[in-house]
């Protein structure tokens, strides 16, 4: 796409709306519209019928999945199965296909948590962490109807641990596939420099109610991560194994005052 | 369960929330959402691993609402909404307030359908312009045209509520 270097176009004023700018493309932005007070109310009036949109309709998000909708998901032969449990809401669904790939009375090892847990919880922090505009589903603003959501669709009482001790405060959460179908759910930190710490959880038929904090580390990023009664635990951030280890022990203190 | 049923069922939550910011009412978007996985069943084999399952999702969910919208009598779709009475604002808790929801819900009523469409994809899920377009199978350019219409109707539509609501912002 060819582009006059300096000009300003309308096309990327809405991609400065949607954070979808480069940073060179955003420098020029920016002072334009320094300059454009008009310009300048303008997105924000754009970027408030964004915000708008997320209040209205992001509560569908926590709603109970109908029950033809779960069949609906499904291969057609097997929904008149599925039928004959049309009660279950999705978060169900989640639980009984964690059911069909680990039938009762399979133990995981310590290298099957490390798989449902560090690096799927690697995975989804490489993905969100980096994010400027969209980087939770909910705000920490909404903490209370965060962890409720969250704890309706992992079937687990979730809480959102604070950081502050640490630096390091809550900017919300999404949920998020889990490596073998359950939801699994990614809380967000943020530190006056703008560094991230993401927390991963999510329910597992765990071989213990509890076990000692291990530390993984891939790509530049490390992961503490443990299991706590129902819920599995991956704490990730930069690749500094003494911070994240206190922020670990904060997280965990707090879930067992 | 294979990869392919997993994956569908976790993306319901997020159709469902297109569905509804499109359809404007509960009923319609679970029709469409229904209509949507059953054309995606059929057509499972187009679908790919390696693929982001959403966009294509999408873009089934438009054709299903397309085909919809051409045989529907136009109907009350979004009125409704206005019949509903001023709620007492003392019970709610959102931060911008149940009057500047329901205006939003009104002007996006409002929109024409293929502006909405380019909106609830780039505001409410976070689609780029290229799969935007893509899922709507338009090109990049009537994306751009489209989403500056419908934010400027927008705009103009939610002006008056505009100093309000930026107030009750903490």
């Amino acid at each position: 796409m060819s582009r006059e270097e300096h000009a300003v176009t309308e096309a990327d004023l809405h991609a400065y709306t949607d954070g979808l700018l480069e940073p060179d493309r955003l420098t020029l932005v920016e002072a334009y519209l320094a300059g454009q007070p008009a310009e300048a109310e303008r997105l924000r009036a754009y970027q408030r019928i964004g915000r708008l949109l997320h209040q209205a309709y992001d509560p569908v998000l926590g709603e109970p999945v109908p029950a033809a909708l779960i069949a609906g998901a499904l291969r057609p032969r097997a929904r008149r199965w599925l039928q004959a449990a049309a009660a279950a809401a999705l978060f169900g669904l989640g639980g009984l296909l964690g059911w069909t790939l680990h039938p009762p009375g399979a133990v995981p090892r310590a290298e099957a948590i490390a798989r449902v847990l560090v690096h799927p919880a690697a995975v989804a922090h490489a993905v969100y962490s980096p994010e400027v505009r969209h980087p939770v589903e909910v705000g920490a603003e909404q903490e209370a109807h965060l962890t409720a959501w969250l704890t309706k669709r992992l079937g687990a009482e979730v809480r959102a641990p604070g950081l502050q001790s640490e630096g390091y405060a809550l900017v919300g959460g999404r949920l998020l596939p889990g490596e073998d179908g359950r939801p699994a759910a990614q809380f967000m930190y943020q530190d006056g420099s703008g560094r991230r710490l993401t927390l991963y959880l999510r329910t597992g038929r765990w071989d213990s109610t509890a076990t000692a904090f291990r530390y993984a580390e891939t790509d530049g990023s490390g992961t503490f991560y443990w299991v706590d009664g129902p819920l599995g635990y991956a704490l990730t951030g930069p690749a500094d194994r003494a911070v994240l280890l206190r922020a670990a022990q904060a997280v965990h203190h707090q879930l067992n005052p | 369960m294979d990869h392919f049923t997993r994956r569908l069922a976790l993306h319901v939550p997020r159709l469902r929330r297109y569905a509804r910011a499109l359809a404007g009412n509960g009923v319609e978007a679970d029709d469409l959402v229904q209509d949507c996985l059953e054309r995606a069943w059929r057509h499972a084999r187009q679908w790919r691993e390696a693929e982001d399952m959403r966009p294509w999702l999408f873009a089934i969910l438009h054709n299903v609402f397309v085909s919809g919208v051409r045989h529907r009598v136009r109907g009350p779709r979004f009125a409704a909404l206005e019949e509903i009475p001023e709620p007492v604002a003392e019970g709610d808790s959102r931060p911008e307030g149940a009057a500047a929801l329901r205006d939003l819900e009104r002007a996006l009523g409002g929109l024409r359908d293929e502006q909405r469409e380019v909106l609830l994809l780039v505001a409410l899920e976070g689609l780029s312009y290229e799969e935007t377009a893509a899922v709507l199978d338009i090109p990049l350019g009537t994306v751009m045209s489209r989403l500056y219409r419908a934010r400027e109707q927008l705009r103009r539509r939610l002006d008056g509520g505009e100093a309000m609501g930026l107030r009750r912002i903490k």
